[in-house]
């Protein structure tokens, strides 16, 4: 204290770091250790290259322009069996009707949990069930699926047989029950994005006489909008990516067979196919066995999911979770001790 | 009315466990505990309900699902196994060892490798992988040895579980990679600070700390490979063979088919008979282990919460 008082030093000490630890110290199996981390990186890094290079290759010397305004043919010839609009037509059909579900089903989900939550059991309790359907496989919400809408009641979804059977199996089916897949991914990105927004928006909304679910509508949702949109285009990278509930919801067939003459109706109603299943029957574990075929398919869905996954880090790019926990850690703090940390 | 909604989620999964129960209550009631056990050939059952011809001496639904249930047990098991090592290594890197450019690659990779659809991980390894192998790891010798009893084709145990492992790898470095991140600096810092070098640190302090969080990633990478159904039924071999681990070597080479690819496979659209029993009941079987790991892994972050560590 004297000296700095007398004004012998008046610029403050450099920052000195001390020396990176050097590996070569470390016992032998230590640097093994080290060196199978290493190892492990660059070959997830090599088998993710290896998938991409395969792709690619295999995929675009068999990608025909054409092929993806063409509706498949069946044809055992591979030059002859067309392309696959159909596929793409029923991705696009199954993902809008699966996401028109999840989306608004999921955030509501979500508000509710997060914002009143009451009584707390239930709120735990429903926790749990969006965790259980996140476990399930889809093959078996594919099973209950085609249990649940091969009632009578839900005829008017599918179409029935000669002899009165509902088949069960339909896009509107195979939509809804996709929507399962999508709905824990949205119910955790919004109940994330809550968690993260400060305190303050919400009191300074009360103080201001707005009651609890205009500031939902008004304040929360519209604050959280990049969260939710990143919980949603995950969503639907999952629903474009699975098969099993295609090949059981969607009934066993290449083209789009709309149930009836009516437009939109009648194809929403009827069966049909979508990149995945284009791509599990045309390999050789299908029946059309296609191998290029179903390469160009697999390319095609590839970059359509890649081009999602750029989406949602482009909406998540900017939120810093770490700065929101360490808000919440502060206001515990400051609830403790009484100091006003935050305002 | 958000409420309502909520309540509506519960009954869902009521109503899932009910219908998928209720129907496959006729398999289970006609075999009893045996429908777990051995005995016979699956496809030769399944082909006897699909004729409505009863085998000789049983019933229309008998059916022995251990081959199937051995299969899904040793594919799931050896990759999960395979992955608890790599995704802990790699979530290691990720959070310690990497440098800014080699974590800025990683972690793009981890994301790509999570997005792949399992159709086209299955295609890669029906068309690319399954002949690889056939041709350059299973030789002509092994494959005679066992001509009589079961055919060598590449699509095999080997197969399956590389990629399977493959697929979980992607959740298990995320859980993980989280908890290590989450670890307080200062516990690390304390053991620095004895004069422990930076691995033993990390092995010692941060892992000891996060392995609830390693067991919770074990456990939901479990559920993903227990319901993988597409993939499985792509590159497993389709022949319920249940793959015997006294043949040593061969046993990796030896075709399996798991629960959930025998429900691709059986399928044909609405029909009658006693072949959807069954494969309600293979589904009510995976409906149940999903549950109840969904509660192990409920069960297993619970000590993490004790450390103050929110994963």
């Amino acid at each position: 204290m004297a000296s700095l008082a007398l004004g012998e030093r008046t610029s403050p000490p450099a920052i000195v770091h001390p020396p990176r630890e050097r590996t070569t110290s470390w016992p032998l199996v230590d640097r093994a250790c080290y060196g199978l981390c290493w190892a492990t990186g660059i070959g997830l890094c090599l088998i993710a290259a290896a998938i991409l290079l395969l792709m690619l290759v295999e995929g675009i010397s068999d990608l025909r322009l054409n092929l993806l305004f063409e509706s498949p043919l069946p044809s055992l010839n591979q030059s002859q069996a067309g392309g696959f609009f159909d596929p793409i037509v029923g991705t696009f059909i199954v993902t809008a009707i699966g996401t028109a579900i999840a989306a608004p089903v999921g955030v509501a989900l979500a508000t509710w949990l997060s914002e009143y939550g009451r009584p707390a059991w239930l709120a735990r309790a429903v926790e749990s069930g969006v965790e259980m359907i996140a476990g399930t496989p889809s093959i078996v919400l594919a099973i209950f699926g085609l249990l649940l809408f091969a009632r009578g009641f839900f005829a008017f979804l599918s179409q029935s047989a000669a002899d009165g059977n509902v088949t069960g199996q339909s896009f509107l089916v195979a939509g809804t029950m996709m929507s399962l897949l999508a709905l824990p991914l949205v119910v955790a990105a919004t109940r994330e994005s809550l968690a993260q927004l400060p305190l303050r928006l919400r009191e300074s909304s009360y103080a201001l006489g707005k009651t609890r679910a205009t500031t939902i509508r008004r304040v929360l949702l519209p604050a959280i909008r990049p969260g939710i949109a990143s919980g949603v285009v995950l969503g639907m990278g999952r629903i474009i990516g699975d098969t099993a509930i295609i090949t059981i919801l969607l009934g066993s067939s290449l083209k789009n067979q709309p149930a009836s003459g009516t437009p939109i109706i009648g194809t929403l109603r009827g069966f049909g196919s979508t990149l995945t299943s284009y791509v599990y029957n045309n390999s050789p574990a299908g029946e059309g066995n296609a191998p290029q075929k179903a390469y160009a398919a697999a390319f095609v869905l590839l970059m359509i999911v890649l081009a999602l996954n750029a989406l949602v880090v482009r909406l998540t790019r900017g939120v810093e979770p770490s700065a929101a926990a360490l808000a919440r850690r502060r206001r515990v703090f400051s609830r403790l001790s009484g100091l006003p940390w935050n305002r | 009315m958000l409420g309502a909604l909520s309540v509506g989620v519960l009954a869902l999964i009521g109503l899932m466990a009910f219908t998928v129960i209720d129907n496959a209550w006729p398999s289970f009631s006609a075999n009893g505990l045996s429908w777990f056990g051995s005995g016979g050939d699956v496809v030769t059952q399944f082909r006897a309900m699909q004729s409505g011809t009863p085998l000789p001496g049983h019933s229309l639904l008998y059916f022995r699902a251990w081959p199937l249930i051995s299969g899904t047990l040793v594919t799931t098991v050896l990759a999960v196994a395979i992955a608890i090592v790599v995704s802990t290594l790699a979530a290691i890197f990720l959070t310690e060892f990497a440098p800014a450019p080699m974590r800025r690659v990683l972690e793009p990779v981890v994301r790509l490798l999570a997005g792949v659809p399992s159709v086209v991980y299955g295609l890669i390894g029906i068309l690319a992988l399954v002949p690889w192998i056939n041709e350059h790891l299973i030789s002509n010798a092994r494959k005679h040895s066992v001509q009589y009893v079961v055919q060598l084709n590449g699509q095999d145990l080997m197969t399956a579980t590389l990629i399977l492992t493959v697929m979980i790898l992607p959740i298990m470095i995320a859980i993980t990679t989280n908890a290590l991140a989450s670890v307080p600096g200062s516990w690390r810092e304390g053991s620095a600070a004895l004069g422990v070098n930076r691995w033993r640190t990390i092995w010692r302090v941060s892992v000891r700390t996060a392995r609830p969080a390693i067991v919770a990633g074990a456990v939901l990478a479990t559920a993903r490979a227990l319901g993988e159904a597409i993939m499985l039924s792509m590159v497993s071999g389709g022949l319920p063979f249940a793959a015997n681990p006294l043949d040593g070597l061969t046993f990796l080479f030896e075709p399996v088919q798991p629960l959930a690819a025998t429900i691709v496979k059986e399928f044909a659209g609405q029909q009658g008979g006693a072949v959807p029993h069954t494969i309600y009941a293979i589904s009510a079987v995976l409906l149940v282990s999903a549950l109840l790991l969904s509660f192990a892994s409920w069960a297993a972050k619970q000590p993490l919460k004790r450390y103050g560590i929110g994963a």
